[in-house]
């Protein structure tokens, strides 16, 4: 199944693919192809049964095409021929609507080498379904047997992807690229007789030899457990820790508001504070697709050009936008490496991959030490609903546990946290020592706010 | 346009029986071929430019058995007779921990096909035409002021043909299409930017522009954001919250709707199992899942497991009385489904979904649910929402919203989420107005799955929800 290079064959009959569709680009036409291919196995388990197995093999391209200044797009679900050709017409075609813009245009190479990313695993696709199916059932019965408390698995998953993406275009991009990724999810249920309460736990890796169920039955039981008996608190300004998964969710936010396309549409808070302090000087935030324990690591980006570490905010100041090749243009500046796309049906714009803090050195357990009267925020919801990235505003639910004299005391649920993003990245207290990546586009780390909002009571 | 010979045109009839014969080759208690056949189109003006155009196809099936309490699921995106028998096999193999006997398929007679009341098929509209509402929109927003700052809008629509056929025989087709319109507007003020936004669809066609003025929306949306630039922090704490006509729906998806999913409730992991009967809100609250609602965003003529859709009384005068089923589930019962079993597209199993749920109207003056109200939230927009459904907590985004105070629509206030517990906020609803409006189109997602949904409420008032804001 391997190359020579640890690369699976597949992405080079996927180059062949989108090199096909740009070599039927028009004189004065400048084409760009994108195609993917996954293959996908989830298997849930419930009540010591599987519940259900789905293998999946999905493919698709996207077509892009710039004329006289003009963008189209088109894409399709499906490689064959005939699917490609009208891709690429409709492409055409929809590209003379667009209104003429003159940093319209694909990537050109820009001499950077793709880092050497050893990102794909033929180990998993040799791993059986039966020994995949083993250990969703494993996790379930780990779950259940973590706690007395412990009344039900809500879902108990094993999932993996062996994903394969190639990008070719008329500008002389010809980039592929491959991975594997699988995961052990539990969703499970507690009760003391009274009062449910839910907790997840997870585990991600490249190959099933990675992956720690134990650690995701245990984290998903805690999580529950820890819960019961939570209480509407009164409402209080208080310091909040955040967990590792919060702060992750967090920072997807704020990279959203560094891409280049926001801050050259105005929609970015931090269009106008380049150079600025706009976070405390612990504060050091990076983009970083290369770095290979990222769940998105990936050696290019959705334009073919080569990922590199961006260091976005330094010390507490705003140093760098992330851009696309668009974007890059329109700006004055340079590709960052950061094109982005939604899959082969979206457009690439710019975005963040793999974004981290610069861990500090304290456990979360040290940092809880040191705060009198504070909140350990366990897990937000209706960050989409509560969190607007043009203006700041961010309110959001949350569940977890107080912190008095340094403690975790009694949990809390139904209350929402609430400040604003600007201020929330100038309250900052402490960054943890427990960095740790997580399957999303951020890395988790304990990140303690003063003076944020809890609305309870 | 005449109406296509769906099942023809899909997948022949005899590959249909071939496919799930196959699947069957094994054994199991059901088979079942779902495919599809989407194309959609979008068209995005942002920054004052039309940015992007954008056509697509994605054509496939997703082939299930049930085995046991087993379900292996395959899809494919080749719909040769080789590409469905490799699916099936692998979806049988899947399932093949399950009992049952292998069995010859053969389905029934023409697909009972959705009648197309589409009046404009989006795909006979030049893209001229949809270019031109786009402009018509952004002129319209800028035209509110210069502190109009920025101006997105997106056309889009979609024809989903789908076709359903199982082992018991059952074979239907439906042709669904939808059409999306919405404007996005910034404003920039002393106090920074904020955000307005306006969102039109249907299940229609082009023909949504003949009630749908794209300028209205446009400056409503360039309004909204004004309006914002002048808004206080959102107050924390607990207080009664008045929720405007057609809004307040999404209270009621997030509040209680999710957990009247029969999938949910099965693993108990929904604060309503087992409260069949029980009086579980005010008197006044009739809760109504409908997917029969010709137009509204949530509307089908046939769910994804070829079941028709139907309207659904869940809650009656507070009473629950029902929950929502998809085959899987209700087969465990040993009773209908709902109709209520849906899916992202041919790559997903099916669950349960809802379709337009909405809150029947009460009969009270809306000014006097205000007039009532001494201190408290006014929400006129808003946002999405989310629920845990085991302990029943829910949060919502309010878009747009006033402080009540003495009685009265005051300040504007800035954004944030509310908070809540489903079955407390039932029984907390003490005023229902006479001015029942469906809300905004919406998209419903459920274990990584999203569909497109509809909500609608009068004006109602809840004596007492968590405002997530900072100020005191």
């Amino acid at each position: 199944m391997t190359g020579p290079a640890g690369r699976a064959p597949v992405s080079e009959s996927l180059l062949d693919v989108a090199r096909r569709v740009v070599g039927w680009a028009d004189d004065g036409e400048q084409v760009e192809a994108f195609v993917v291919r996954a293959r996908e196995t989830e298997i849930r388990a419930y009540e010591g049964e599987v519940e259900s197995l789905t293998v999946a093999e999905s493919q698709g391209i996207g077509v892009r095409v710039v004329r006289d200044c003009r963008q189209g797009f088109a894409y399709a679900g499906t490689l064959e021929a005939e699917a490609l050709e009208e891709a690429l017409r409709e492409s055409r075609d929809n590209a003379r609507f667009a209104t003429a813009d003159e940093h319209a245009g694909l990537a050109a190479p820009d001499g950077v080498e793709p880092a050497a990313l050893d990102l794909y695993r033929p180990e998993l696709e040799d791993f059986g379904v039966e020994a995949k199916v083993e250990l969703a059932l494993e996790l379930e019965r780990a779950t259940r047997s973590a706690d007395p408390r412990i009344t039900g698995v809500e879902s108990a998953e094993y999932s993996d992807t062996v994903y394969a993406s190639a990008v070719a275009s008329t500008a002389g991009v010809a980039a592929t690229g491959a991975e594997t990724g699988c995961c052990l999810t539990s969703y499970s249920l507690a009760s003391d007789g009274a009062e449910t309460q839910t907790g997840f736990g997870y585990s991600v890796a490249r190959s099933p030899d990675g992956l720690d169920g134990a650690r995701a039955a245990a984290d998903s039981a805690e999580r529950a457990t820890r819960l019961l008996g939570a209480a509407k608190p009164p409402t209080a300004r208080l310091t909040v820790v955040l967990d590792p998964f919060v702060t992750a969710q967090l920072l997807a936010i704020v990279g959203s508001t560094l891409s280049g396309e926001a801050v050259l549409k105005g929609r970015s808070l931090f269009a106008d504070r380049m150079g600025e302090a706009v976070a405390v000087p612990a504060l050091t935030l990076i983009d970083d697709a290369t770095e290979p324990a990222a769940f998105t690591a990936s050696a290019i980006d959705d334009e073919g050009l080569a990922t590199r570490p961006v260091e976005l905010i330094a010390d507490g100041v705003l140093r760098a936008f992330l851009y696309d090749s668009y974007n890059a243009r329109r700006a004055g500046a340079a590709s960052t490496g950061s094109a982005v796309r939604s899959g082969y049906a979206g457009t690439p714009t710019a975005g963040p991959q793999a974004l981290r803090l610069r861990p500090g050195s304290r456990s979360q357990a040290d940092i809880i030490a040191g705060i009198d009267d504070g909140l350990l925020v366990q897990g937000v919801t209706g960050l989409h609903s509560g969190v607007n990235p043009v203006s700041g505003d961010f309110s959001t639910g949350a569940e977890g546990l107080r912190i008095r004299g340094g403690e975790l005391a009694e949990p809390v649920r139904e209350v929402t946290i609430a400040s604003t993003l600007q201020r929330l990245l100038t309250d900052v207290i402490e960054v943890g020592g427990d960095l740790e990546w997580l399957p999303m586009s951020a890395a988790g780390v304990s990140l303690a706010i003063a003076d944020v909002t809890m609305s309870g009571a | 346009m005449p109406t296509p010979d769906l099942d023809r045109e899909l997948l022949p009839r005899a590959l249909v029986d071939e496919t799930l014969t196959a699947a069957l080759r094994t054994g199991g208690r059901l088979a079942e071929i779902f495919v599809e056949d989407r194309r959609s189109s979008s068209a995005v003006l942002d920054d004052g430019r039309i940015e992007e155009l954008v056509s697509g196809r994605s054509r496939g099936a997703g082939i299930r058995v049930v085995a046991g309490d087993t379900t292996g699921f395959a899809h494919t995106a080749d719909l040769s007779r080789s590409g469905l028998t490799a699916a099936a096999a692998a979806a049988a193999a899947a399932a093949r921990s399950g009992g049952g006997g292998r069995r010859a398929v053969e389905v029934g007679g023409a697909a009972a096909s959705g009648a197309v009341s589409v009046r404009v098929p989006p795909e006979a509209v030049p893209k001229s035409a949809k270019v031109e509402l786009l402009n018509a929109a952004d002129d319209a927003a800028r035209s509110e002021g210069a502190a109009i700052t920025q101006v997105a809008a997106r056309y889009g629509d979609s024809r989903r043909r789908i076709l359903v056929a199982n082992s018991d025989g059952l074979m239907a087709a439906d042709d669904q299409v939808r059409t999306l319109f919405s404007v996005s507007c910034v404003a920039t003020g002393d106090t920074g930017l904020q955000t307005g936004r306006e969102t039109a669809g249907r299940t229609v066609g082009f023909e949504l522009f003949d009630a749908c003025d794209v300028s209205d929306m446009a400056r409503r949306a360039a309004r909204r954001a004004l309006t914002k630039l002048a808004a206080r922090p959102a107050p924390s704490g607990t207080m009664p919250v008045v929720v405007g006509p057609g809004g307040g729906g999404v209270l009621f998806h997030e509040a209680c709707g999710h957990g009247l999913e029969a999938d949910l409730v099965a693993k108990s992991a929904s604060v309503f199992a087992g409260r069949i009967g029980d009086q579980v809100a005010a008197p006044e609250v009739t809760l109504i899942d409908d997917g029969t609602m010709a137009g509204e965003w949530g509307h089908y003529t046939i769910d994804d497991e070829g079941r028709p859709a139907a309207r659904n009384v869940l809650i009656e005068r507070g009473v629950l009385t029902d929950y929502m089923w998809d085959r899987i589930r209700a087969d465990k019962q040993d009773r209908a489904s709902s109709g209520n079993g849906r899916r992202q597209s041919y790559q997903y199993l099916p669950m349960v979904r809802m379709t337009n749920t909405f809150i029947g109207a009460g009969d009270e003056d809306p000014g006097d649910i205000v007039a009532g109200t001494d201190r408290g939230v006014y929400v006129a927009q808003l946002g999405g929402g989310q629920v845990n459904t085991a302990t029943g907590d829910f949060v919502f985004g309010m878009t747009e919203a006033y402080l009540i105070s003495n009685g009265q629509i005051t300040e504007p206030i800035r954004e944030g989420n509310l908070i809540g517990n489903g079955p407390e906020v039932l029984t907390r609803i003490d005023a229902l107005g006479n001015d029942f409006a469906m809300g905004s189109p919406g998209t419903c997602g459920k274990d990584g799955q999203g569909v497109p949904v509809g909500d609608g409420t009068p004006t109602l008032r809840v004596t007492a929800l968590t405002v997530g804001g900072t100020a005191a």
